[in-house]
Formats: structure tokens, C-alpha cells, sequence
């Protein structure tokens, strides 16, 4: 495996506030290797949003660090694109499709023949060629996400955070994105560290599933996906070996839940 | 173009049929102090084409710089408000206090800082016009998404330009509520400044007709004024339009009324 070109270390984070203090993560390590497809999947309520956005750099964890290319994270690092699970709210309902996409990259200073070239290729990689002009209220859930998934794609960023994105689109739509996010993936080359619940979807994804407890939460395994580069939606998800990683990760989530249920840390 | 035809139509419908009716029922009026509308409407001309530059003009003018400095003073004090929660917190007892006090009771107080000229007029159009864009933008930006302002975060929008893409155009439907009602205040408070210790404008031309018994002129400074009034507000309505085109098309798609 080569470096880690993402380090969680140690993660953990307490919310302190109106006199209690909840304990959303207790202990959480794992890496990322450059062009490597990481899921995350938990019980919800475990915590992944939390540990996205100490990722992100958006809160600063309790303890521990992230340590993202070698530099320590403690504000949004530059080469990170995040694609957030509501889309509905992620994209400025004011600027087209296409300003939606080019505004991060005008902000970075490229030149003007550069972000026309960038914002049209992601938009054309994610089949929105024709929506340029459309504001993401006229687009459908799916097509909102798309938006949002080329706006990240045309950053070029080294990371690409996403938060359970495609929790609150139709299950056809879901396929449709996973697939063309995993052909992005192949094409950029980029890291992605992808935050789910769907466990099936964790293991279509990934390359490794991240399994965490219920909050507080830790690390309960970290279980490599052997089911090679392609995936199909149809051979894929009825193969033998992933029904067995799928056993496997449900049995987990499941003593997760139960662990809680019987008495465990509230 | 037909639906914009179309309400216009309607806007000047309503208004239209009240005139007729008052030009029904003041034509054969004999009484001094309500005389007949054909009378009021001939006065018009004679009346305002020569004191157009020296009465109508000033007016718009200390009209539209006061409205408009108490639009920059509102925005620019309300988004950093809006923005920091203790700033808010520390100011929040001065703004009420200050929000409270009637304008027109700060006439003469402006009036001994300031003179009788053109700046006291002008401050009391902002005193009193500042408030609702003050508070609007205040509340607009407190309610700017989480999730957009993460995702400012995350792609380095930072500064002029988050100002600019991100929350003025986020709280720009509060602030547009605020800058309506302000226009209205300010009309109100034009007018006032205009009836105090004044030798020009609309609301001194309408003082001074009324104490000169020019009843029929002094009727026309008011409709005048109304006018000029709604004129204004169909001139908002336009740039509403244009500014919050996104917001409204969005509720639309989402089924809100």
C-alpha cells in the first residue's frame, strides 16, 4: 500500500454546550492511500457527519488530528472538494448550473479560458451538457447532485469528501450516480472518502469499508473490498463474495446497534 | 409580455375607478374645503409646471439620497450584525431603544444640531428609514444555510466575493422586505421634513397652500404626492422582480404560496 495521503489519528470530538456534553466520537484512526475509494458506513447516528466535517476541516476535533497530503488540517485545505449529502442547500439557488461550478475555480484566479474549459468538461463528464443555463431548482434531486458532483470534479482537488450524497435521491438515480461516481473515480484518480448507512452501497463502492460503532463512536473494523477495479450494478451486487461482505459488514453493524440497545454508552 | 400587461392593468384599475368615483361625487360640490375633483385636476398644471424645479425636483432628490443612504447605512450595519452573534447581543438594548423613538419627534433636535438646510431633512429621512433594513438585514443574515456557508468554506469563497455570491444575495429577500418598507417611511418623513422651518418642497408648497386658503392647489400637491408615492412603489416592484427573480421562480417549484 503506498502513504497514506489521509490520516485520521485519533479523532476524538465532545460537543459541549447548554451545560451537557455528548460524546459524539470516542477514538477514531484509519487512512486513505492516494486513488483509493474508502466508505465509511455506521449505524446512523454514529457520528459521520461529525468526523466528515473534522475532516473537512469545518470543526476542529476534541483531540487527535487529520492529517491530510502531510500538512496537519485546521481549516478547509485547499486541494479537498466536499460533495454534501443536501444538495438542495449546497448549491446557490441564484447562480446557474454552470456559475454554481465555475465559481470556485474563478475564486481560485485561473484564467478565464481555463474555467470555461474546466466547468464545461465536468458538467459534460457528469451528463449536464445542456443544462448550463438551468438554475438547480429547475433540475431534478439527481441532476442537483450532478451540479454539485462536477462543481467538485472541475476543482481538481487530490480529496473528494462525500456525505451520504445520494441518501435522499430514488434508488434508480442512486445506481446511476454510484456508477458514474466510481467512473470518475477511475478516470480523476482521485481519493474519495465516501460517508454512508447504505451498507450495500458501501460495498459496491469501496475499495475498504470503515465500520464504526454507535456513538461514542470508534472503529469497529476495517474490512478490505476484494471484489476487483469494475463493478457492475447487476453482476457485481449478485456475486457470491459480495454477499458475504455484505453479511459481514451487516453483522457488524447490527452488534453495533445491539451493543447500544443493551446498555451501552447512550 | 401579456401577464405584465395584464398587471399593470389591474395595479392602475382599482385606483382608477376611485377617481372616477370621487369625480362623480365632488362635481356639483359647493363646499370650500372639499371643492369638485375637475377643479382640483385643472389647478394640477398651473399649479406644479412652474414650481416643478423649484418644489417636485429637491423633494425627489433628498427623497431618493436619503432612501438610499438609509439603504447603504441598513446593509452595511446589518451584515456585520447579522454575522456576529455577541456584536448582536451587545447591541441589540441600543437598537430597540433607538428603533422606538419616532422620527418626526427628532425633527427639532436635528433641527438644532444641523440647521433647518438640507442635511437635518435628510437625516430624518435616514433615522427613521434605516430601521427595517437594519432589522431585515439583520435577520436575513443570521439565516444564511449552514450547508451553503460550508460549502463556502470548503471551496476558499471567502471575502468580497462571499459577501457578494454568498450572503447579500442569501438575506437579499429579508432585505428587499426591509427596503419596501423603508420606502414607504421615507415618503412619510420627506414630507415632514419638508413642513417644518422650510421655503421649498412638496410637503412646504402643500403647508403653505393650505394657509394661503389655495384649497383646490393644496388638494393637488396631495394627489401629487400620492402619485408619486405609487409611481415608487411600482418602480420597487420592478426591481423586486429583477433582483428576487431566483427566489420567487424557487417557491414556485416547491409549491409555497
Amino acid at each position: 500500500m503506498t502513504a497514506p495521503v489521509l490520516e485520521v489519528r485519533r479523532i476524538h470530538k465532545v460537543y459541549d454546550g447548554h451545560g451537557r456534553t455528548v460524546e459524539a466520537i470516542r477514538d477514531l484512526s484509519f487512512g486513505c492511500a492516494a486513488g483509493e475509494l474508502v466508505c465509511i458506513v455506521g449505524p446512523s447516528g454514529a457520528g459521520k457527519t461529525t468526523l466528515l466535517k473534522c475532516v473537512a476541516g469545518l470543526i476542529a476535533p476534541t483531540s487527535g488530528e487529520v492529517v491530510l497530503g502531510g500538512a496537519r488540517v485546521d481549516g478547509p485545505p485547499p486541494g479537498m472538494a466536499v460533495v454534501f449529502q443536501d444538495y438542495g442547500r449546497s448549491l446557490f439557488p441564484w447562480l446557474t448550473a454552470w456559475r454554481n461550478v465555475a465559481l470556485p475555480l474563478e475564486q481560485r484566479g485561473l484564467p478565464r479560458a481555463e474555467v470555461r474549459r474546466l466547468v464545461d468538461a465536468a458538467l459534460g463528464e457528469v451528463g449536464l451538457a445542456e443544462a448550463h443555463a438551468a438554475y438547480p431548482w429547475q433540475l431534478s434531486g439527481g441532476m442537483q447532485q450532478r451540479v454539485a458532483i462536477a462543481r467538485a470534479i472541475a476543482y481538481q482537488p487530490t480529496i473528494l469528501l462525500m456525505d451520504e450524497p445520494f441518501a435522499a435521491v430514488d434508488a434508480q438515480t442512486r445506481a446511476e450516480l454510484e456508477d458514474l461516481t466510481l467512473g470518475l473515480w477511475r478516470r480523476h484518480g482521485v481519493t474519495i472518502l465516501f460517508v454512508t448507512h447504505d451498507i450495500d452501497e458501501a460495498v459496491y463502492m469501496a475499495q475498504r469499508v470503515v465500520i464504526l460503532s454507535s456513538s461514542p463512536t470508534v472503529v469497529l473494523e476495517d474490512l478490505a473490498i476484494d471484489l476487483g477495479a469494475e463493478r457492475d450494478q447487476l453482476a457485481t451486487r449478485s456475486s457470491p463474495r459480495f454477499a458475504e461482505l455484505r453479511g459481514r459488514v451487516y453483522e457488524q453493524i447490527q452488534r453495533a446497534k445491539q451493543a447500544r440497545g443493551a446498555g451501552g454508552p447512550p | 409580455m401579456t401577464a405584465s400587461l395584464r398587471r399593470v392593468a389591474l395595479a392602475v384599475a382599482l385606483p382608477g375607478l376611485l377617481f372616477a368615483l370621487w369625480w362623480i361625487a365632488s362635481d356639483d360640490s359647493v363646499s370650500f374645503y372639499l371643492p369638485p375633483l375637475r377643479r382640483i385636476v385643472a389647478a394640477f398644471g398651473p399649479t406644479w409646471s412652474p414650481r416643478w424645479a423649484s418644489h417636485v425636483a429637491p423633494s425627489i432628490a433628498r427623497l431618493v439620497i436619503g432612501y438610499a443612504g438609509a439603504v447603504v447605512l441598513g446593509v452595511g450595519l446589518g451584515v456585520p450584525l447579522g454575522g456576529r452573534p455577541r456584536l448582536r447581543a451587545a447591541l441589540e438594548p441600543v437598537l430597540e431603544l433607538a428603533r422606538a423613538l419616532p422620527p418626526p419627534a427628532l425633527v427639532p433636535v436635528f433641527m438644532l444640531l444641523f440647521g433647518i438646510g438640507t442635511a437635518m431633512k435628510l437625516l430624518v429621512i435616514v433615522s427613521g428609514a434605516v430601521w427595517p433594513v437594519l432589522l431585515n438585514t439583520i435577520e436575513g443574515v443570521r439565516a444564511v444555510d449552514d450547508v451553503l456557508a460550508d460549502t463556502c468554506r470548503c471551496y476558499g469563497i471567502t471575502g468580497a466575493t462571499r459577501l457578494r455570491v454568498l450572503v447579500l444575495r442569501a438575506a437579499s429577500p429579508q432585505i428587499v422586505t426591509g427596503m419596501r418598507q423603508a420606502l414607504s417611511i421615507a415618503i412619510i418623513l420627506m414630507v415632514i421634513s419638508e413642513m417644518f422651518a422650510s421655503s421649498s418642497g412638496l410637503g412646504y408648497a402643500i403647508i403653505d397652500f393650505q394657509r394661503g386658503f389655495s384649497i383646490p392647489e393644496m388638494w393637488s400637491g396631495v394627489i401629487l404626492l400620492g402619485v408619486l408615492g405609487f409611481a415608487m412603489s411600482i418602480g420597487f416592484r420592478v426591481f423586486e422582480a429583477r433582483v428576487l427573480r431566483w427566489y420567487h421562480a424557487q417557491r414556485r417549484v416547491r409549491g409555497e404560496p
